[in-house]
C-alpha cells in the first residue's frame, strides 16, 4: 500500500525563521479529522529524523482550536551562516510535506 | 481607549493608500510601523544598512509623514533601516530631513539609538551580564568584540521615553517588533496583556487578516483587551486569522518574551465583533524580576566569490555529486600547495542547483534532472584571496573528467569572467540577553527640530 504523504492530506505546511537560530514549521490541517490523523500518525521522532536533529530538541504544539500542529527546532544552520541554504527558512517545509505518514 | 494605526508590516512593503485614508479619518492616537527584522539575514546588521531601496522608503515614508500631519498624532518607526544600527538610523533621519524640507513642514524628531559598543558588550559578557538564550552559539569576549555591529532590542519603556519628548516623529533603532505598538496603550493604562498581544497581532499589518497584502489595520486597546480591524476593501479579520497569527515566526505560539516580562496568550478569547473586526480578551502579561534586553550581533565571516558551471551531459548529471566531491578534494589540496594556506583558512563548496542545493545531505528525492548548475562558493580571509582561489577552481569547473581515461569534457559557463565577487559576508553571533539596571542604560535619546 502506498502511504499518504503529509502534504497531500493537509491544507498547507509552511516553515519560517523564528529568529536567526530557530526554525518553526506550521502544519495547517484544515479540519479536525485530518488534525486527528496528523496528531496520531506524525511522531516528533519522525520530524527529528527528517531534519536530523535530536527528538528532545524539538518543541511540539498540538493546537486543536486551529487544527494546527506546530514544531519548532534549532535551525539546521544559523541563518545566513556559510553553510545555510535558506535565509528565510521557507523551503524546509517541503521536506516534511513530502514525508510519509505511518498507516 | 488608545487607537493605533499600522500602515504595513514593514516600511518598504508598500500600503493601500485608500485604506490609510480610512485610518486617518478614524483619528488614531499614533501611527506605528516596523522598519525591519533579522529575517533577511546577517548582512544588513553586519554592514549597518537597509534592505529596501531608498527611493521606495522615501515615497512610503513621505506618505506616512503626510498622514501624521493630517491625523495630528505621532508617527513611530521601529528597527529603522532593516537592522536598527546607528548608521541605518542616520540613513532614515537623512530621508526624513529631505521629506520635511520638501513638504515644507517643520517636525520634531526623537531618535532612539540602540547600537552597542562591542568592547563594552565584551566587558558585560565577562562580568556575567550577557547570558545565552536557548540554542545560542558559543561566544567569548574576543568574538563579541569582533562584531561589526551589535544592537539591543528596545522595548516599550524606551519607546515611552521617546514619546515623552513630545516628538512628532520617532525614529527608533532596533526595537522588538511589538514595542512600538504596545508602548502608548501601556503608558495610558490599557490592559498590559492586551497591549502586548494586540501589538504582536498587529506587527505584520494585515497578515492577521484576509487580503494580507493590503497592509493597513487599526487596533483599539482598552482596559480589558483589544479589537483589530483591517481597513482595506475585502480584508476581514476572523478569530481564525487573528489567532493563527500567533504562530507566525514564533517558536512558541502561546508565549512571547519581551523586555520586562512575557506575554501568555494561552487563555485568550477571540470573538468576531462583526464581519471584519475581532475582539480579543484574556491575554496575560507576566512581569519578570530582572529587566533584560535581547542583543543581536553580526561579524565578518570572510570574503566570498561565487562561480558556476552548467552540467548537461547525462552521465555528468547522473554523477554530479561524485564529480563535485572530487573537485572540492583536489582543488582544496591544490590551494594548500600553491598558496601555502592551512586547510581551515579557506573553504570551497560546490552546491548542485537542481539536485540537492536546498537540503544537502537531508535531500530525500533521488531523481536525475535534465541539467544541473554547479555553483562553486569560495570563502577566504580577503577579497583577493577568495578570487585567487576561485580562479584555481575555474579549470576544474571547466574541464574536470569523471575518470582519467576519458576525453577531457568541457562544461557550459554563463559569464566571462565567471568569478563573481560577493564582498564581505557576515554571520549572526549572539542569541543572548543583556541585563540592565535601568531600561535606558543601553539606549540614547536625542531630539532634532528639522525642516
Amino acid at each position: 500500500m502506498k502511504l499518504a504523504r503529509l502534504g497531500d492530506i493537509v491544507q498547507k505546511v509552511r516553515s519560517k525563521n523564528a529568529g536567526p537560530f530557530w526554525l518553526t514549521i506550521d502544519i495547517f490541517c484544515g479540519d479536525s479529522d485530518v488534525y486527528d490523523q496528523v496528531v496520531n500518525t506524525l511522531s516528533t521522532r519522525q520530524v527529528a529524523q527528517v531534519f536530523d536533529v535530536a527528538t528532545q530538541e524539538i518543541k511540539r504544539f498540538d493546537i486543536a482550536d486551529l487544527n494546527v500542529v506546530k514544531f519548532s527546532l534549532p535551525r539546521p544552520f544559523i541563518q545566513g551562516a556559510r553553510m545555510d541554504r535558506d535565509i528565510h527558512g521557507a523551503s524546509w517545509a517541503a521536506l516534511l510535506a513530502e514525508s510519509e505518514l505511518s498507516p | 481607549m488608545v487607537r493605533v494605526l499600522v500602515p504595513s508590516g514593514a516600511l518598504g512593503l508598500n500600503y493601500d493608500a485608500v485604506a490609510l485614508q480610512r485610518g486617518i479619518a478614524a483619528k488614531p492616537d499614533i501611527i506605528a510601523i516596523d522598519g525591519g527584522s533579522t529575517d533577511s539575514g546577517p548582512a544588513y546588521l553586519g554592514r549597518g544598512m537597509s534592505k529596501y531601496a531608498r527611493s521606495s522608503t522615501k515615497v512610503e515614508w513621505a506618505g506616512l509623514m503626510q498622514a501624521r500631519a493630517d491625523a495630528g498624532c505621532p508617527l513611530v518607526i521601529g528597527t529603522a533601516g532593516t537592522c536598527g544600527a546607528d548608521s541605518a538610523v542616520d540613513w532614515m533621519l537623512d530621508i526624513t530631513r529631505e521629506i520635511a524640507a520638501e513638504q515644507g513642514r517643520p517636525v520634531k524628531v526623537a531618535v532612539l539609538r540602540s547600537s552597542q559598543h562591542p568592547a563594552e558588550m565584551a566587558q558585560a559578557f565577562t562580568q556575567g551580564r550577557v547570558t545565552p538564550l536557548p540554542n545560542a552559539p558559543d561566544v567569548d569576549a574576543a568574538l563579541i568584540e569582533s562584531c561589526s555591529n551589535i544592537v539591543a532590542l528596545a522595548g516599550a519603556e524606551q519607546i515611552t521615553e521617546a514619546l515623552n519628548t513630545g516628538a512628532d516623529i520617532i525614529i527608533a533603532g532596533r526595537t522588538t517588533d511589538t514595542a512600538i505598538i504596545a508602548a502608548l496603550p501601556l503608558q495610558r493604562g490599557c490592559h498590559a496583556g492586551g497591549a502586548w498581544h494586540g501589538a504582536k497581532i498587529g506587527e505584520c499589518g494585515a497578515l492577521c487578516a484576509t487580503n494580507p497584502q493590503s497592509g493597513v489595520i487599526l487596533i483599539d486597546f482598552d482596559a480589558e483587551g483589544f479589537t483589530v480591524t483591517p481597513l482595506a476593501d475585502g480584508a476581514k479579520a476572523t478569530p481564525h486569522t487573528v489567532s493563527a497569527h500567533m504562530l507566525y515566526e514564533n517558536s512558541d505560539p502561546f508565549i512571547l518574551h519581551e523586555p520586562g516580562g512575557y506575554l501568555d496568550v494561552s487563555k485568550a478569547k477571540y470573538q468576531p465583533l462583526n464581519d471584519t473586526s475581532v475582539r480579543v480578551t484574556g491575554s496575560e502579561w507576566v512581569p519578570s524580576e530582572r529587566y533584560t534586553v535581547k542583543l543581536e550581533g553580526a561579524r565578518g565571516a570572510g570574503f566570498q566569490t561565487v562561480t558556476m558551471a552548467l552540467l548537461r551531459d547525462e552521465r555528468y548529471v547522473q554523477n554530479a555529486q561524485i564529480w563535485a566531491d572530487d573537485i572540492v578534494g583536489k582543488c582544496s589540496a591544490k590551494v594548500v600547495d600553491r598558496l601555502h594556506l592551512k586547510s581551515d583558512a579557506f573553504s570551497i563548496e560546490i552546491r548542485l542547483l537542481g539536485h540537492s542545493a536546498s537540503f544537502g545531505m537531508l535531500e530525500t528525492k533521488q531523481i536525475t534532472p535534465t541539467e544541473i548548475c554547479a555553483m562553486g562558493i569560495v570563502t577566504a580571509k580577503s577579497e583577493g584571496l577568495s578570487q585567487e582561489i576561485a580562479k584555481l577552481l575555474n579549470p576544474y569547473l571547466l574541464h574536470h573528467p569523471l575518470t582519467q581515461e576519458e576525453e577531457v569534457p568541457t562544461f557550459a559557463f554563463l559569464f566571462s569572467p565567471p568569478e563573481m565577487p560577493r564582498g564581505e559576508v557576515f554571520e549572526f553571533t549572539l542569541n543572548h540577553v543583556l541585563q540592565l539596571e535601568n531600561p535606558m542604560d543601553a539606549f540614547t535619546l536625542e531630539v532634532h527640530e528639522i525642516g
